[in-house]
This record gives C-alpha cells, structure tokens and sequence, in this order.
C-alpha cells in the first residue's frame, strides 16, 4: 500500500521512505491505519523530525495507535523496526588487514563484489547488497516460499554472476595461487549467501505478516470451536471481541433508527404551551424496542465446553446491545456463573468454572430440574433463553416437563448444538424429543455459525 | 485531503516551537505533564487536530484542558457529555420566546409595510426583502460547539466523557472536529475563526467509532510514575515535607499494585497528601492511614482489602523514604 502524496508541503519523498516502511511494518502487527493517519504521521515526522528516538515513536504512537491494545501492538513495531539491523555480513574475523595479499597481486580486474569480499570490506558488501535489496523490492515478500528467489534475486542484483566468473576463470587457470583465492572466494561467497538469506527471512518476518494474518483469520473463523489449539486462542479472543462489535453497532444502529416515528401530537402540545400551542419543539412517536435478555444455559462437559466458552465471550463482547445477560453453567448439576463472568474476564472466569464442574458427565434433566427449582422465576416472557448443548444426556430421564414450561414462560427458547444434524437423535442424544418446544434449533460449531445465530437472534427483536 | 487546505482557516495563534515549551508552560499553569502529554499538545497544535484523551478517572484528563486553557490564556469552553445530548444542547438553539414576542410586537407594524399593496403578491415580495429575520443569528442561541468556533481569538474546547453520549453525537462530531465548522441548516456554514484547540476524554464506558478515533490524536493517560507524581503534588500542596511526599507516594503506588475496584488516582493522592499536611504527619503510621484511608478509596471492599496488607504497605513505604 503506498502513501498518497500529500502535496508539495513535504520534501523528497524518499526522506519519507522510512516511514513508509514503517507504517507496512506496523499493518503487518495488526495495527489498522488508514490512509488519512499514514498522512498524519508524515505530518507529525515534520514537526519532529528523526533526531529524537523517544520523541518520534511519542508522536507517531499518538498518530496512529488508538487503543492500549493498539498501543502495545504499535510499542512491537516500533522496536522491531527501528532496532532493525539491516543486512549484516561479518565477513571473516581477521586482525591483520590482508594487504599483503591483496589485490592486483593477480593480473586479473576482479569484479567489484569480489573485490570487497577479498579484501574483507564490509561496509561496501552492505552497501551493495542493501541496495540490491531496494533494487529487487524485497520488502514486497509475502510468503516463505519466496525467500530463496528473493534471495537470489539480491545476490544477482549485487553481482553474484561477475563473482562465480571470476571464481571460475581463477581454478581454469591452474596456479595454485589461485586456486587458493579461489577456494577462499568461495568460502566468502558461502558465508555471503547465508547472511542473505537471514537478511531476507527478517525482511519476511517484517513485512510478510499482514497477509499471513488475513489469511489465518479467514481460517480461524469457519474452523471447529472445538478443535481450536492453544496457539490460536489469543488470536480467536481477538475475532471474537471483534466479531461482536460488529454485530452490537449493526444492531443499535438499526434499534435506533426506528425510533423515529409519527409525530406525538398530545405531548407536542402539552411541551409547547408556553408558547400558546406553536409547536415550536416538536415530540414524536416513538416505538419503545427492547434490548433482548438474555439467559443462556451453557453445557460445560466434555466436547461442549469450547463452544459454550465462546458463546459466553460473545454475548458479553455484545454489552452494548444486550440489557441483561444472565448465564448458568451445567453439566452434572447448575451453577449461576454470572457474577463470576461479570467479575473476570471471560476466560478467566470460563477456566473457574470448568474447574468446579466441568468435566463431569451431563445429566440435563436433572440440570433442568435444578434450573426450575431455584432460577424459573428469572424467566419472564421476555426472556431469550438460549442453550448451548449436545443433548447427550447418557440416557437419563430428559425431563421435557421441565424443558415444555421453560419454553412456555419464556419469549424464545433457542438451542444450539454443536452437533452436526445428522447425529441428532442418535444413540443417547435427545435432540430431537427437545426440538419440537424450541423456537430456533441451529447446528453451532465455528464462529460464524455463533454470529449468525446471535445476529438473527438480535434482528427478530428490533 | 487537498481540499482541507482550501479552507479559509487562520493559522493557529498558538504555536509552541517545542515539547519543552510545552511542558514549561503547563507546569507554569499548574500542570506537570509526562512527555508523552507535552507531545500530544505540541503535535496538536501544529496538525490542528483534537486529541482524544483515554485513562482511569482522576487522572488529570480535565484538568490538562484546564491547565492549557489557562496557560495559553485562551477561554475554557466546557462541554459535558450525557446519555441524550442532541445538536440543541450542544450547537445551537433558536431563541423562541424572543421570536415569538417580537412577531407579537411586529404584528401592528406589519400594516405599515405592506398597506398600500393591492395584492397578495406584491406582498409578499416586500415581505420578501426582510426575508429571514426570525432566523439570523440575533435569534440564535449558542452552545458550546458553536461558541468555541465564534471566540475570536480561538479557544480551548473540552468535550467531557464522550464515551457518554450516543453514537449519533459522536458521528455529528465529526464535521467539527474535523474541518472546524458547523452547518446550521436556517444560517449556513459557520467556519472556526481561529480552530479551537479540542479535547475529548473518555473513560472507556464504551468503544470510540473508528471515524472519530481517525480523526483525532490518541493519548493514553495512566498513573504516573513515583517521581512524575511527586513532582505532581509538591505542585499542587507547596509546603509539604520532602520524607512524607516519598512516603504517600510510595504507598499509593504499592496500593495500585493491589487487586482493587477503583485504584486511588491522582486526584485523591492530592487530597491525601492535603489531609497529612493538615495533621502534621511526619511518619505514615499504621495508625494514620487507618484513619485517612477512606480519603483515598471510596469502596467498603477496597478499604478491607487494604486493611489487611496495611502494615506492610507503610512499613515498605517508610523504608523507601529512610525513615525507621
């Protein structure tokens, strides 16, 4: 992505190239900038300017992070850059400068790269070869089967061909002298090639990561909830919060629009007496919309477990959209876990719970026989009583008495299960003897299953 | 973007040449500012941006405006966020008592104007040219936004707890915050003589839109460091002794290590450290802070779970200040 140019207030623009590079570095962390904010770091580099390290990153931090999460994201890319060591060759440790040795000792022009590789001249392989790196564009690499072409490319572009012509017309010549460079050449070239290529995984590292990321939440969000490993949790926090977000603005937006109705004509009056019946403040109609509550009984056994944690991490992503959300865990028996997820985090909280009573085997009857003995009360025929479970209750009594009144005192009963439908009914699933008295039954194991099933959900209340 | 630098807007007044005038002139006015505030002022005022100011209650989110309104001698015009705020509260207003006394006092002069003509159309045309007198800006009603724009000499805007207001408010914003200028559909456009300089604070009650968050600076304030918040109070109570200063200091910053419902901020530091001058501590004893606790945490739960860690809290807090 590159910058727009943003008129002739700015100098060349390769003083800005840095930057530039920069800001592609910190998209690939995850950081969102936009266009108009790469334009608001070039204009806040011009009031500070490079020489300050402490004050640059202040400034563009100000610029272009926007959240503490953001803050810490930005705080990684920065070091990462700006602590950057760019192409590194430590060429071969020797004390003595070879001068003795040297060349012109050969009557042959050796060419340039080979040249510094022999007399050990590091700051010119750097040179050469950084420049061949912005000559070949490496920083557009994106993924790591391009290494070893981007790696050549560099080398070719420094003068990898005038250097093996070189080493080559050295061993033809059969002076042992030579052959002696030769080898030594070689044994640069060799040491040359892998600082190229570590070069150009860093530069993968740097830059390759925002299309990586793409493509790995792409992935996250149709992959099975239950099969998730620990290594992409974070990231699925992250989708998740996000995700919910989304759906909270979409949804109070809508929640909002419709609050615009016919005028009220008794209150516009009754507000506009003072001024003899004008109307000049005008009071409409408005169609009260309630926020769903919500009471969401979570199976925690087993398999389940990962998809009511994420269920739960959803619903209270949603705050915004939701007024009261209220959550039972069960396997065995029921727990009121709302306090607990209210005080910590989802994730802490969901670890807490799975610690008191997951794990065990489910009995739902017995699980809804608990809920009616002490939480009925709760349920209104407001209510959005949602149940995250497999139904497996290992053949015991499945209570549908208990089950047919929480579906008649509620506003809808909504079951997900993670089970694909085809496994419904089978061996001790009791699926489909609890389907008939629920309003919405949905097959629920990734992401975007939850956000449709949360989406519909929040759309047939307003 | 291009057009932005069309705009007919005078260049801000008030142009610090660098962070450390910055930070000089705040601390003149009362305030000591981290770097990192000294920088988000400085590039505010050179980008002409408003800063959106995020961090835990009490720490000097409302007082920075203050303190910069103060240091650049410019009027403080303060805008309190809420629930249901619309543009009526926050941009302007007609004034409809003074329009409808004087279409009162106009109705007997009416006559005069247009007597003579024979027909509803000539009327009409010679009430034409008064065309929109009820609505000019005699009958307008400024509030906060529309004032910061008219001050003449510019202006230090504070938009308190933004995350309070609705999302429409926030989206209305945007054309302030970000060309300075205002539609009033009756008027027109009304352009910033001067652009204010704008801050938002927020609690993070809840998510600040994304257009909004581009259009602005975004500066985090958190609690400061020991030594940032022992200069913040020798400022703010003069006469205090050096030994206690690093003793209070000291102790609240152990207390926010705590795992509390709402950590004491800065504020309430200052006023502890208020009530220790007032009763002529020298030493934190267990004894006194019992006694004071309350000034610094407003939860019966926070103030049990100091209790119990007290001892140990001034003893450390003593330690670090060289007193046995």
């Amino acid at each position: 992505m590159s910058i727009p140019d943003a008129g002739g207030s700015l100098a060349g623009r390769s003083t800005f190239e840095p930057l530039r590079r920069f800001l592609d570095v910190a998209r690939g962390v995850g950081l969102r900038i936009s266009s108009a904010e790469s334009i608001d770091a070039i204009r806040a580099l011009e009031v500070v300017g490079y020489s300050d390290k402490a004050f640059l990153k202040d400034a563009l931090g100000l610029v272009l992070a926007k959240t503490p999460s953001e803050k810490a994201l930005y705080d990684e890319a920065f070091e990462r850059y700006f602590r950057r060591e760019g192409f590194l060759w430590s060429g071969e440790d020797r004390s003595d400068p070879v001068a003795s040795e040297a060349p012109g000792s050969g009557s042959r022009v050796l060419s340039s790269l080979a040249q510094m590789l022999e007399s050990n001249d590091r700051v010119g392989v750097t040179a050469a070869v950084e420049a061949a790196a912005v000559a070949t564009g490496v920083q557009n690499i994106r993924y790591f089967t391009q290494t070893g072409l981007y790696s050549l490319r560099i080398l070719r572009q420094a003068g990898l061909g005038e250097l093996e012509g070189d080493i080559d017309a050295m061993e033809r010549s059969g002076l042992p002298e030579e052959t002696v460079r030769a080898q030594r050449l070689k044994g640069h070239l060799k040491g040359l090639r892998e600082a190229v290529r570590t070069f150009v995984d860093g530069q993968l590292e740097m830059f390759g990561r925002e299309d990586a990321e793409q493509f790995r939440e792409d992935r996250l969000k149709t992959a099975r909830l239950s099969g998730i490993s620990q290594r992409d949790m974070i990231r699925m926090r992250t989708l998740v919060r996000q995700m919910a977000r989304k759906l909270a603005s979409r949804y109070a937006r809508t929640r909002r629009r419709q609050l615009r109705g016919q005028l009220d004509v008794r209150k516009t009056m009754r507000r506009n007496v003072g001024w003899g019946g004008v109307p000049f403040l005008t009071h409409w109609k408005q169609r009260k919309i309630e926020k769903p509550r919500v009471l969401v009984l979570c199976d925690v056994s087993g398999s389940v477990a990962e998809v009511s944690q994420f269920l739960l991490m959803f619903l209270y992503a949603l705050n915004e959209a939701l007024s009261d959300i209220h959550s039972f865990a069960f396997a065995g028996s029921t727990i009121d876990v709302s306090e607990l997820l209210d005080r910590q985090p989802v994730e802490e909280a969901i670890a807490s719970i799975l610690d008191k009573i997951g794990f065990q085997s489910s009995n739902y009857g017995n699980a809804l026989a608990e809920f009616e003995d002490q939480w009925m009360h709760l349920v209104t025929p407001k209510t959005t009583v949602i149940i995250v479970g497999d139904a497996r209750g290992n053949g015991a009594n499945p209570r549908l008495d208990v089950f047919n009144r929480l579906s008649m005192r509620s506003k809808r009963l909504i079951w997900l299960n993670p089970e694909h439908p085809f496994s419904w009914g089978t061996g001790d699933s009791d699926m489909n003897r609890y389907m008939p008295f629920c309003s919405l039954v949905r097959v629920c194991n990734t992401l975007q299953h939850l956000d449709r099933a949360i989406g519909d959900m929040l759309k047939q209340q307003s | 973007m291009s057009n932005k630098s069309d705009l007919k807007v005078v260049a801000n007044p008030v142009m610090p040449t660098s962070v450390a005038e910055v930070e000089a002139g705040l601390s003149a006015a009362g305030y000591i500012a981290s770097r990192q505030i000294a920088m988000a002022i400085h590039l505010a005022c050179h980008l002409q941006k408003p800063i959106v100011v995020e961090g835990p209650a009490g720490v000097g989110k409302t007082e920075l405006a203050k303190s910069l309104a103060h240091w650049l001698e410019l009027p403080l015009i303060r805008m309190q966020c809420y629930e249901g705020l619309d543009e009526s509260k926050a941009l302007y207003e007609w004034k409809y008592g003074k329009q409808l006394l004087y279409t009162q006092i106009l109705k007997n002069k009416i006559s005069s104007v247009i007597g003579d003509s024979d027909d509803l159309s000539v009327a009409l045309g010679k009430l034409h040219q008064f065309d929109d007198i009820f609505f000019s800006r005699d009958f307008l009603e400024p509030r906060p936004l529309l004032k910061a724009l008219d001050e003449p000499r510019g202006a230090v805007l504070l938009i308190d707890e933004i995350d309070k207001a609705d999302q429409e408010f926030e989206a209305f914003l945007l054309e302030v915050l970000s060309d300075y200028q205002v539609t009033v559909p009756e008027i027109g456009t009304v352009v910033a003589r001067v652009p204010p300089l704008v801050l938002l604070t927020s609690n993070s009650t809840r998510d600040l839109g994304d257009a909004l968050k581009r259009r602005c600076l975004h500066l985090h304030i958190d609690f400061p460091d020991p030594r940032l918040e022992a200069r913040i109070v020798t400022s703010r109570v003069p006469g205090i002794d050096p030994r206690l200063l690093t003793q209070l200091v000291s102790f609240v910053q152990q207390l926010r290590q705590l795992d509390l419902r709402k950590p004491p901020s800065v504020s309430e530091t200052i006023d502890w450290a208020r009530v220790l001058v007032l009763l002529h501590t020298e030493v934190l004893g267990d004894e006194t802070v019992r006694d004071t606790l309350n000034v610094l945490l407003k939860f019966e739960a926070d103030i049990a779970a100091a209790q119990n860690e007290l001892s140990t809290l001034t003893h450390r807090a003593r330690r670090e200040a060289g007193v046995a």
